[in-house]
């Protein structure tokens, strides 16, 4: 092999440094995200229940939102009844923000964590805010 | 033991079954299938919804200020301070740009020097539909011409299919310009096309378009294909002009104009 020694330097050079953010990263433990529930709104309300489920909130909400804007725009139909037969009124500004109103408590903590950046706040108006 | 033909597809068979009641069983999406979309109770319906604007009553700036002041501050329309970057959604223009072709040097000095309340006239037959790439921009059942902004990339080509300059494109972040941002409606963000939506979302809940509510009579609204409605008594009752219907796009707004002095010669 010519320049064997070279080629191998390289490779190891290359490894290293492709590998950084992963031994970089070895040992420390980001603290896991835990959105804030203790609105005003939801102090408020009898039963503290969301939508739907809370494990399908978690893992569906995207889509939900998604079907909720299609809904509402695109077919003119602003009622959600949801698996339990209770109707709410399809705004993300209005219905969901008016109880999660700690945008920054809940909405950001995992968005940050999993480093997704939904683009909701480029038009809706996110609730008003106490900085804490 | 080997298997023979028959039994192979016999398995293969089930498997298949199998495979798709599982998945069908275990979809995340189940919950989302078991709720439903409903139309909110006190909405009001119509085939097509349409506008009569009586110009006669409008009379003082002040007419035309609250009318255009009630839409843009409900639907947070930004007040970009300058003619280029400007976005509009209700606005007034004067005889010879409101219906050009139809002005004359003759004409009563009034009527030359009047202004009109303009807007999107929600057309039977929409260019600006019709040339939507992304179909952001869409016919509803009740007539009303929408958009959905999620889906706008700010093409632009609504905005030179459309006869009345209806449309305003953000050329800038509204945002900032927004003086008191009303909470219950969204803003625009930088690079969409915006326009007039005769308020279907106070239609929704059984208002009648903001405009309409602080025209004082100016503006008449309701469903043209309704004998009985105030736009169609307005219609027979009075002679109307509509913007360039010459063109064929079928405007759903109509203007009553003023006769000043009435007939002299008479």
């Amino acid at each position: 092999m010519y320049n064997g020694g070279k080629i191998l330097i390289g490779i190891i050079v290359f490894l290293l440094f492709a590998a950084f953010p992963f031994y970089n990263n070895i040992g420390k433990v980001s603290a896991k995200p835990e959105p804030k529930l203790d609105t005003p709104v939801i102090q408020q309300l009898a039963e503290k229940k969301c939508v739907e489920p809370k494990e399908f909130m978690k893992a569906e909400h995207m889509q939900m939102l998604n079907d909720w804007r299609d809904a509402a725009i695109r077919e003119g139909k602003r009622i959600y009844v949801n698996s339990e037969g209770k109707i709410f009124n399809i705004s993300l500004q209005n219905t969901c923000m008016n109880c999660h109103s700690n945008k920054k408590e809940f909405c950001d903590k995992c968005h940050a964590y999993a480093a997704v950046k939904p683009y909701c706040w480029t038009c809706h108006i996110e609730p008003k805010e106490k900085r804490s | 033991m080997s298997i023979d033909r028959r039994d192979f597809l016999k398995l293969a068979g089930l498997s298949t079954v199998g495979i798709g009641a599982g998945w069908v069983l275990s979809r995340p999406g189940d919950l989302l299938e078991a709720s439903q979309f409903l139309q909110t109770k006190g909405l009001l319906h119509a085939k097509q919804w349409a506008m009569v604007v009586d110009i006669r009553k409008f009379k003082t700036a002040e007419d035309y200020k609250k009318v255009i002041d009630a839409c843009h501050r409900i639907h947070n329309v930004p007040d970009m301070g300058n003619p280029k970057d400007e976005v509009k959604w209700i606005w007034s223009d004067s005889f010879e740009h409101a219906f050009p072709g139809q002005e004359s040097e003759y004409m009563p000095e009034e009527m030359k020097h009047k202004q009109f309340v303009l807007l999107c006239n929600h057309c039977e037959n929409p260019p600006c539909v019709r040339v939507c790439p992304t179909k952001a921009t869409f016919k509803r059942k009740d007539g009303i011409t929408m958009q959905d902004l999620h889906r706008c990339i700010g093409c632009r080509y609504c905005m030179a299919a459309c006869p009345f300059g209806a449309r305003s494109f953000n050329y800038r972040d509204p945002r900032p310009f927004v003086k008191e941002p009303n909470a219950e409606y969204p803003t625009r963000m930088i690079g969409v096309v915006e326009k007039c939506t005769f308020c279907e979302e106070r239609l929704a809940k059984g208002l009648m378009p903001a405009c309409v509510e602080a025209s004082n009579g100016a503006l008449i609204f309701g469903d043209i294909t309704d004998l009985d409605s105030e736009v169609r008594k307005a219609l027979a009752n009075n002679y109307t002009i509509r913007r360039k219907s010459e063109l064929g796009t079928r405007p759903s707004v109509y203007y009553i104009l003023d006769i000043p002095g009435g007939d002299r010669n008479a």
